[in-house]
């Protein structure tokens, strides 16, 4: 195999990977810094035992998000030197932002977290991790800021042979990035929301901490709430920015092939990329597709076969993903809905706790498309209209990134094996018993 | 030429910070198998390191990210031509990060033995290694005009590579008992002290030889021969030691290992300063060395991450001073049954 696909498999391997753990991490921060805020507030010892439960589980994913989060810095410079020479001067003074405005915090108050419930009053143990859950926060801003300008470079020239940086100001406060931030952070949230509501789901149906339950389930609730409807309408504006500027990605996500006008969105298609056609199209709803990318039914939508075929990303993958993370983006908000008008009687409707229970591995799936939607959606760009991804890979022998490509994936799987396997345990076991009923023991 | 040259003391800086903090508990890890007696013990060196560590292994992300932002060419030529040695790094550092945090899930005998191999392997290995990397960096690497690496991982393990993983390993494992001897007690503290007394003269013939031998393998004198005021470099690093051992002797380990902190930085200056302007040379072709003026971002990025790091590495070395202060106590048996320790 030629090193470019075995490079592309490493890259994908170890950020969908690393992106397992991420959002929790984003969503699950707040969640626990709301709980215990409330703890600080009211001394009340549920809050107490919802922050140590929710920690532990955070913790474990914590550890693997973070170790998974090193390799990926330097995969840039392993497996795409010619990319990192080209754009060195912007995409990785972002990173080195970064590290040192975000990373630092996020890292280092989490181990004060940890071990300082002793060393710090109860209102300095809750700020600690409000910086936790901002730090984290910020290193996905500035993350997110860097994979935007790939989508939608901005902000240079090209001189000496690179790109340099002529206006960063112009790089942080451009509209992609700003919609792409916004779409992945709030997703991170709903993810969280959905962790705890499932959890919380699995033990009030067992009618056991339902104290706690009752309690994390109602504050996930209200923040998946607002974020999954949040999302509907953040996609939407969303996807017209990217109809404007990535229009080869939007004909890919529909697998639109000709240029027309009141252009359809399919319930189900399947292209044959060969023949530069649909092999199946099912449920054609006319206009759709015209008024989801310009918001007029009757707005022209370019087709794929406008498009150089070597400018063409691969069609099947983008559509099936976009597919799935329309799909899920619109279950979310609909389920959190009858969540909430059945939040007071929540104990009495097993099956919806049920439905929340299996709902769990939902959003972890639908922000896994959402990256497949974006980045390869954006193939066969790196940069996109600037540099291709086959002119970005480091020369290396191929078996050396076929033996990494095979180490990331023992490693990573054993370590996801591992993470998740913790995580169900400690979710099943339950918070741990009230301080005062330890004493009454 | 200012710039390109601060940014060069920079880049040397981040690295030399990067080893001062993860030292010490890649140190503990190295440490781990050998003061490490009673699962106890094994409980306090872990938990010891436990609030910090996390925090440390940053600053190899930012060393990283800065090498990129500032010299990207240096970048991607230093981590492509070093493939190898960087994944097994990588790997390790991964495995043994985890490590931390699953060993106390269980009690399994099997389990915790898994994990404990995970922390020794994993501290040893990224010692070692970074050490052999950076003396060849030192000593020159074998890359052609397209930047791409002629040779293989033991091409590597010259003499002077492994002198310099000894020296990295040794300067870590004494940084590592130092901090142990500032929070733990009893039993364990006399091992770690003894484990001072025992590496300290071991190191210093070590870091004696590595200088000397630095004569023959390298062109790092050539500076030193320039700039004779950069032999103060040499006699700081050999003063981090030597106070780091009479402090040790009179029981003041946290001014002890403050002391060690500054042997370890110092003694990667010695070979940052050697190399200048040399970040990353050819040992096939010296025109082909790229150094801070050929290989630097453009002077805008320069001058935006130097606003960038001289307001946040200051706020960052601030807090986690602060960190460091807050768990400079005794780690106390009764601790390690906190639902919270590792």
């Amino acid at each position: 195999m030629d090193v470019l696909l075995l490079s592309r498999l490493q890259f994908a391997v170890a950020t969908m990977f690393h992106f397992l753990f991420v959002p929790l991490t984003l969503g699950l921060s707040f969640l626990i810094a709301i709980m215990e805020t409330k703890y600080a507030k009211t001394g009340d010892e549920t809050y107490l035992r919802m922050t140590k439960f929710w920690g532990k589980l955070f913790l474990i994913n914590f550890a693997v998000g973070v170790v998974t989060g090193i390799s990926l810095e330097f995969q840039f410079g392993t497996n795409w030197s010619k990319y990192s020479v080209y754009v060195g001067d912007i995409f990785g003074s972002l990173l080195a932002i970064e590290a040192t405005v975000a990373f630092f915090l996020e890292s280092t108050f989490i181990g004060i977290w940890i071990f300082g419930w002793k060393k710090l009053s109860a209102k300095a143990h809750a700020f600690v991790m409000w910086l936790v859950a901002i730090g984290g926060s910020i290193s996905a801003v500035w993350i997110l800021i860097a994979n935007a300008w790939m989508q939608h470079p901005v902000g240079f020239t090209i001189r000496n042979g690179r790109a340099e940086l002529t206006d960063l100001w112009a790089i942080i406060t451009q509209e992609f990035a700003a919609l792409e931030i916004l779409h992945t952070l709030s997703s991170a949230y709903i993810l969280g929301a959905f962790f705890v509501m499932g959890i919380s789901a699995y033990h009030l149906l067992k009618k056991q901490h339902v104290d706690v339950f009752t309690r994390s389930f109602n504050i996930a609730l209200v923040f998946g709430l607002v974020a999954s409807i949040f999302l509907v309408i953040e996609g939407d504006i969303h996807a017209i920015d990217v109809a404007k500027k990535q229009p080869a990605k939007l004909a890919a996500m529909e697998s639109h092939w000709e240029t027309k006008a009141m252009a359809p969105v399919y319930l189900f298609a399947w292209p044959d990329e060969e023949n530069e056609k649909n092999k199946i199209e099912i449920g054609a709803i006319p206009g759709v597709l015209s008024f989801l990318a310009y918001h007029d039914v009757n707005a022209v939508v370019k087709g794929l076969k406008d498009f150089p075929k070597e400018e063409r990303p691969p069609v099947a993958i983008t559509a099936l993903a976009f597919k799935v993370m329309v799909g899920l983006g619109f279950y979310f908000p609909l389920i959190t809905i009858i969540a909430w008008f059945r939040r007071k009687k929540i104990m009495e409707s097993p099956w919806l706790l049920r439905i929340l229970l299996f709902s769990i591995p939902l959003p972890y799936l639908a922000i896994e498309a959402g990256w497949v939607v974006a980045e390869v959606g954006r193939q066969p760009w790196i940069v996109y209209g600037l540099m291709k991804t086959s002119q970005a890979a480091s020369v290396l022998p191929s078996e050396h990134v076929l033996i990494t490509l095979i180490g990331f994936l023992v490693v990573y799987g054993l370590l996801g094996f591992a993470g998740f396997y913790m995580m169900a345990i400690n979710a099943i076991k339950g918070p741990a018993p009230a301080v005062a009923e330890i004493e009454h023991a | 030429m200012i710039m390109q040259s601060i940014w060069f003391f920079l880049w040397g800086l981040l690295w030399a910070l990067f080893f001062m903090t993860s030292g010490f508990d890649l140190g503990i890890g190295i440490l781990y198998p050998f003061l490490g007696k009673t699962d106890t013990d094994k409980k306090m060196m872990i938990n010891s390191l436990g609030p910090l560590w996390d925090g440390n292994e940053v600053w190899l992300i930012t060393a990283g990210g800065v090498t990129f932002a500032a010299f990207p060419l240096v970048y991607a030529t230093m981590f492509s031509t070093l493939y190898v040695p960087l994944m097994l790094i990588l790997f390790t550092l991964i495995i043994r990060g985890v490590s931390f945090e699953f060993r106390g899930l269980s009690e399994k005998k099997a389990w915790t033995f898994i994990w404990d191999s995970c922390i020794f392997v994993g501290s040893l290995a990224p010692a070692l290694l970074f050490g052999v990397a950076f003396a060849n960096i030192f000593s020159g690497i074998p890359f052609d005009a397209n930047g791409v690496f002629q040779g293989n991982l033991f091409t590597l393990l010259t003499p002077y590579g492994i002198l310099g993983g000894i020296v990295f390993v040794l300067l870590f494992a004494m940084h590592g008992s130092l901090w142990l001897c500032i929070r733990t007690e009893n039993d364990l503290q006399a091992r770690s002290i003894k484990a001072v007394s025992v590496l300290w003269p071991v190191i210093v013939a070590g870091v004696a030889g590595f200088v000397a031998y630095s004569k023959f393998a390298t062109n790092l004198f050539e500076n030193y021969s320039k700039y004779p005021a950069l032999y103060l470099i040499i006699v700081l690093a050999v003063a981090g030691l030597v106070v780091a051992r009479i402090l040790a002797a009179k029981k003041m380990y946290f001014r002890a290992w403050g002391a060690s902190c500054v042997a370890i930085v110092f003694t990667t200056f010695f070979g940052i300063a050697g190399l200048f302007p040399n970040l990353f040379p050819s040992s096939i072709d010296k025109n082909l060395s790229l150094t801070a003026f050929n290989s630097s971002s453009s002077p805008l990025t320069l001058r935006i991450m130097l606003i960038v790091v001289l307001i946040f590495i200051p706020m960052v070395l601030a807090y986690q001073g602060w960190a460091y202060k807050l768990f400079s106590h005794k780690i106390k048996e009764e601790d390690l049954h906190h639902e919270e320790a590792y």
